[in-house]
């Protein structure tokens, strides 16, 4: 079901907690599993509650609780901008528009050629390089204008 | 008087990295206590004697919080740090993590030393994933060094720390909350008491500190704790580092004296952006209630001085704005990031959210209605105090800070349809 690459990473992880803890390691378990098959199926997600030995729909608790995992599957490239008042204020609204034309795609929605998913985002705790937004959960892109916003789509093949 | 005690050495190249802590006397204090054999209450009183108080928002005095620990429980107790910045305004942690990191990691385990804790965990917001990285990697620099893990520096003493991310939950950065999310559950926050101190990690006795308060910790312990003190005023010790974001020319953190005017902090984040005028300051992270500009100018940045115009000093998220605002369109974007982050454990948070939220999106546009705005006040009033954590406080403080100083500009748009500005 996980890779043996991705199961050694999980293993990594519980070891951080005391003995019997291990459902402490589910967030980066979930996280593993969503990196290599790219979504969340349920499935998937009942695999990693049998491998920390927890109760299926705890881990689905956890994986509908928490807004970066993908219960869906998304684009290639997932990008999350943020709309919070900081991000707004120094133009988040004209970063968000570009985008949305550009791709011809709204907020939730991936492109037909399956490369972008645009997602509105909550606070990334870095409103001072506003506005900001996030690749695929882990690159975040400062300083968002259009023409940012170009030059990160031209750089994502 | 800038950059003393957690930014001294951001200007270094590669700051992060051990070789270049340990270069501007990094662990020196670390070293002192092992080497000394500190007692851990004589720690306690330095950190109390500093009047550092929490930075995560709250502001209770630390050294206090330390002392609720019980001393001779003989079980496993833990240390948490709380990384989980995310709320709109705040963004000083992840620089702390950044350009720091093993500032932190020597303030918790000198937290974990005086505590009497067995392991620390740092809860890192999910979003920064790059801090997160570059967190487990100084841990990773310390235990090779012998500073974290078994034995350290020789000392016979073990405490080792983890990182545990975050992924995308607000109301983590609550301690309980992020204590459930830690075991590996949905966090919700916990009905207290029992408190943390008594009940907290797993069931055992745990202090959570905000990163900047931990990192702060060394210089106490390394220069003691008056020294910290005169850093700032009486009754708010020490430096703080303030996030300046919204409309200025160069938005960032910078850390200052407690008590500094905020027209020299504005004046350091280069002003209002383009030259405008200032309207109004969100002067503690986007749950405080706003002041206006012109009160704004005569505040210095302490706890007693916001809360003697009505707000809160919280994290020192300032969010400045010009007069080009709309403060129904500012409050919108507040009040939707609460309505997207309640848990949903509360009934009047969870309804109440969503109400505040629609109510100003249709006054926003154009479908307001005069009696929307006694409306609004009586759903904030109702989830005041009203639910387990501080969540609902702070959806409904904006809504009040907003109403008290702008009603002007809220009933303009219900009856104009449009923007006053």
């Amino acid at each position: 079901m996980l890779s043996t690459e991705s199961l050694k990473k999980i293993d990594r992880e519980i070891a951080k907690y005391p003995a019997g803890q291990q459902q402490s390691a589910v967030m980066s378990a979930l996280r593993i599993a969503q990196d290599e098959k790219g979504w969340l199926a349920p499935e998937t997600i009942e695999f990693v509650a049998e491998y920390l030995g927890m109760a299926p729909i705890a881990a689905h608790e956890v994986a509908t609780f928490y807004n970066m995992y993908n219960l869906q599957p998304v684009g290639k490239y997932k990008i999350t901008v943020c709309t919070n008042l900081p991000c707004t204020l120094m133009g988040a609204e004209s970063a968000v528009e570009h985008l949305k034309r550009k791709l011809g795609i709204g907020f939730g929605e991936t492109t037909p050629d399956g490369k972008f998913t645009l997602k509105e985002g909550e606070c990334f705790g870095s409103c001072g390089d506003g506005p900001v937004a996030l690749v695929n959960n882990v690159r975040l892109c400062a300083k968002l204008t259009p023409d940012e916003a170009d030059r990160i789509l031209a750089g994502l093949e | 008087m800038a950059n003393e005690v957690i930014f001294h050495s951001i200007h270094l190249p590669e700051s992060w990295k051990l070789e270049n802590y340990l270069k501007v006397g990094g662990y020196d204090a670390l070293k002192k206590v092992l080497a000394e054999k500190m007692a851990p209450d004589a720690i306690i009183e330095q950190v109390k004697a500093s009047v550092l108080r929490g930075r995560g928002g709250a502001g209770f005095p630390t050294g206090l919080k330390w002392s609720f620990m019980p001393k001779n429980y003989s079980g496993d107790k833990y240390l948490v740090c709380n990384s989980d910045e995310g709320e709109p305004g705040t963004f000083k942690d992840r620089d702390i993590i950044r350009l720091n990191p093993h500032q932190l990691i020597e303030g918790m385990i000198i937290g974990g030393y005086t505590l009497g804790a067995k392991a620390g965990y740092n809860y890192i917001h999910g979003e920064i994933w790059e801090c997160y990285e570059r967190f487990e990697a100084a841990l990773d620099e310390a235990r090779a060094a012998g500073l974290l893990g078994k034995n350290i520096l020789g000392s016979g003493w073990d405490f080792d720390i983890h990182a545990h991310h975050g992924y995308g939950a607000y109301v983590c950065g609550e301690e309980t909350a992020l204590l459930e999310s830690i075991e590996g559950k949905k966090g919700q926050p916990r009905f207290k008491p029992p408190f943390p101190a008594s009940f907290g990690l797993y069931g055992k006795p745990t202090t959570i500190n905000n990163t900047e308060t931990l990192a702060s910790i060394p210089y106490i312990v390394k220069h003691g704790g008056q020294k910290f003190l005169e850093l700032g005023i009486p009754n708010n010790g020490g430096t703080k580092i303030f996030s300046v974001s919204g409309h200025v020319n160069n938005p960032g953190n910078f850390e200052i004296g407690m008590g500094t005017p905020f027209s020299e902090l504005l004046k350091m984040a280069g002003g209002v952006k383009n030259g405008r005028k200032l309207k109004a300051v969100i002067p503690g992270g986007s749950s405080v209630p706003v002041v206006p500009g012109e009160i704004m100018m005569d505040l210095t940045m302490d706890y007693d001085s916001i809360a003697k115009a009505g707000s809160y000093l919280g994290a020192g998220s300032v969010i400045v704005m010009d007069d080009t605002v709309c403060m129904v369109k500012a409050l919108e974007r507040l009040s939707y990031f609460y309505f997207e982050e309640s848990c949903g454990q509360c009934t009047p948070c969870r309804e109440g959210t969503g109400w505040l939220y629609r109510v100003i999106h249709r006054i926003e546009h154009g479908l307001g209605k005069p009696e929307d705005l006694d409306l609004l006040e009586s759903v904030a009033g109702n989830i005041m105090g009203r639910t387990i954590c501080a969540l609902g406080d702070a959806a409904a403080m904006p809504v009040q800070g907003m109403l008290k100083h702008y009603r002007n500009e809220f009933e303009y748009h219900i009856q104009h349809k449009k923007c006053m500005v």
